[in-house]
């Protein structure tokens, strides 16, 4: 873990227990700006995780502090952190304008400041025409942008968000994980957990691997993939003649197989040793005058990277 | 808006944000006094509230210009139902609905986490929750306690208007307010508490009622930690002290209204400042709850 700093999300040896039940144990993380993804099967401790952060809940042992903040100072920390919860839960009777102008208003915004702020939200979510209508009519995709306008309202530093793309149409789940990105490079803090991890992988900067309460591994996608050892790296290579490479590969301890893609316009390769193989490949493409199309990871996104450490009974990296 | 100014261990009384904490107090007041005013819930508050009102109203109807009825009779009836009835049923019960309410209902809906993400002290929360409460309460059993009196004394015409404007009666009339407003702040504050304390308010709320109701058989400081102890001697009318009733309405070491106002008070305060420090610890696990 790099050191603390003011400018992350810091958790030092936290462990959290409910009675007897474990709900994240001895978790070390520093999470730097950008989109960090929480990826772990359900009862992982991923909500437990983001309960943390914001300070829902407290920790057992240890501290938790974003941007140098904790919670026990809610008027200076709670300016800089939104929370899109998945309660799926609202105060009674109010509409979507209300919702987010009364949890403004509650911030000591103006009546106007906080007008304004909610219309901008109700737009970013695309709303805008049912927001004066009651929430207990909403759709279940809408009561989730709605949700997300409220965290997003007064403009967070860090921007948590439990299951976000939770009942949301293909149109809204494009336009969230927009939103998301867009987040992420404005220098946000994005935490997100999902189980789409296909969505989430693509605008991930981080991601965290929980099972069972523990963090089991951390990091950028690659670098984690890297460092699964008992799992071959997979690499395709798009060239116009897959059988002849293979061939060539073949004979290399670190590759472990090469085998035609199903399409028959590439060789899939699977190798112990990543910067070997390129290095390799490299050699051949220029000594034989070899074309080559593309070259790329073929299973080093968060899906099997999940599926290694986590979805076979998981490993530690 | 500058909420820069945030009170950290340390800071002088002048970096107290007091601005931004009156804004927020405004806020939550905003928010609390609709839902308890206007939640179906509290109809049957209203109901119990006002039912004395209806039976003062009925009374007033049947005997126009004080026929079959005397002032003394009249005084003496409404001085039973303020101790009897608001003190130790209507006020209580009412509070207890109320202000175990303001906590419970927000875990019950899920909603309370709103307000804990929210950049303000959960004690604010509390006392804004508590303020709404006590807004509410006051308002509703401070009118019907009032309807009452003018029920009870409107009928005798001219009589009953000098009893009110020229005798005691507008004494009693602000007292009975006074006292009703008391109640409302020192039941308020323990049922808030109680509500933060057990998942389920109505055992506590059962002790409770035993113990205002029956703390005079108790040592006399532990008395003083009972809100009727305090209330009993303010009421303006006493009852004379016949068989069971006098359970209820004798105070045996009585103190001085001057002790008795201040005494409620800080037993309010202190029972606040409990449910200030149980807020700052209470954690978000509606399944648990």
């Amino acid at each position: 873990m790099s050191p603390t700093t003011n400018s992350n999300v810091v958790f030092e040896d936290v462990s959290k227990f409910y009675g007897e039940v474990l709900g994240v144990n001895r978790v070390n993380l520093s999470l730097p700006p950008g989109v960090t993804s929480l990826v772990g099967p359900n009862g992982s401790g991923k909500t437990t995780l983001m309960n943390l952060v914001t300070g829902l809940v407290r920790p057992t042992q240890g501290c938790v502090s974003v941007l140098g903040l904790t919670p026990d100072e809610p008027e200076e920390f709670f300016r800089h952190v939104g929370y899109c919860t998945q309660f799926d839960s609202f105060p009674k009777g109010v509409t979507g304008f209300e919702f987010i102008n009364q949890s403004l208003r509650l911030r000591g915004l103006t009546g106007n400041e906080a007008a304004r702020l909610t219309a901008e939200a109700i737009d970013r979510v695309t709303m805008g025409e049912a927001a004066h209508r009651r929430v207990a009519g909403y759709s279940k995709g809408m009561r989730q942008r709605i949700r997300l306008a409220q965290a997003i309202a007064h403009h967070p530093t860090v921007l948590v968000l439990d299951e976000p793309l939770n009942g949301l149409d293909p149109m809204a789940r494009a336009e969230s994980i927009n939103l998301f990105e867009a987040l992420g490079k404005q220098g946000l803090h994005v935490i997100i957990s999902s189980h789409v991890l296909h969505e989430v992988d693509k605008i991930s900067d981080q991601v965290v691997l929980m099972s069972y309460g523990y963090v089991v591994a951390e990091g950028q996608i690659h670098g984690v993939r890297t460092e699964v050892k008992e799992h071959p790296m997979q690499i395709l290579v798009r060239c116009a003649h897959p059988g002849l490479l293979a061939s060539r590969l073949f004979s290399h301890d670190h590759v472990v197989e090469a085998k035609l893609n199903n399409d028959g316009k590439g060789v899939l390769v699977r190798t112990k040793d990543a910067d070997m193989f390129y290095q390799l490949l490299n050699k051949i493409v220029v000594e034989e005058d070899f074309a080559v199309d593309t070259v790329a990871p073929n299973d080093d996104d968060v899906n099997s990277v999940y599926q290694y450490l986590i979805g076979n009974g998981g490993g530690t990296v | 808006m500058s909420t820069a100014a945030v009170a950290r261990a340390g800071k002088s009384w002048n970096d107290v944000p007091w601005q931004l904490w009156a804004s927020q107090l405004a806020a939550i007041l905003r928010i609390e006094i609709k839902k308890t005013l206007w939640m179906r819930r509290s109809i049957w508050i209203y109901l119990l509230a006002f039912a004395p009102a209806v039976m003062f109203g009925i009374h007033a109807l049947t005997s126009p210009m004080g026929r079959n009825c005397s002032i003394e009779e009249d005084t003496r009836v409404l001085a039973y139902t303020f101790q009897i009835f608001y003190l130790r049923v209507g006020i209580f019960f009412g509070c207890m609905g109320l202000f175990t309410w303001l906590f419970r209902g927000e875990i019950v809906e899920k909603s309370l986490h709103y307000y804990f993400l929210s950049p303000m002290r959960r004690e604010l929360l509390v006392a804004g929750k508590f303020l709404a409460g006590f807004i509410t309460a006051s308002l509703v059993f401070a009118s019907s306690v009032l309807l009452c009196f003018i029920f009870a004394y409107g009928h005798f015409g001219p009589t009953g208007r000098a009893f009110v404007f020229n005798g005691p009666g507008f004494g009693q009339l602000t007292a009975y307010l006074f006292v009703t407003i008391l109640a409302c702040l020192g039941f308020g504050a323990i049922f808030l508490a109680l509500s933060l304390i057990f998942k389920n308010p109505i055992i506590p709320g059962v002790v409770v009622l035993l113990w205002e109701s029956f703390h005079a058989v108790a040592p006399s400081l532990l008395q003083k930690f009972s809100v009727t102890f305090y209330l009993k001697q303010l009421s303006p009318v006493t009852i004379p002290p016949d068989g069971l009733m006098a359970l209820f309405t004798v105070v045996a070491e009585p103190v001085s209204p001057w002790l008795a106002v201040p005494g409620l008070l800080a037993l309010s305060v202190a029972t606040l400042v409990f449910a200030g420090y149980r807020i700052r610890r209470t954690e978000i696990s509606y399944l648990a709850d």
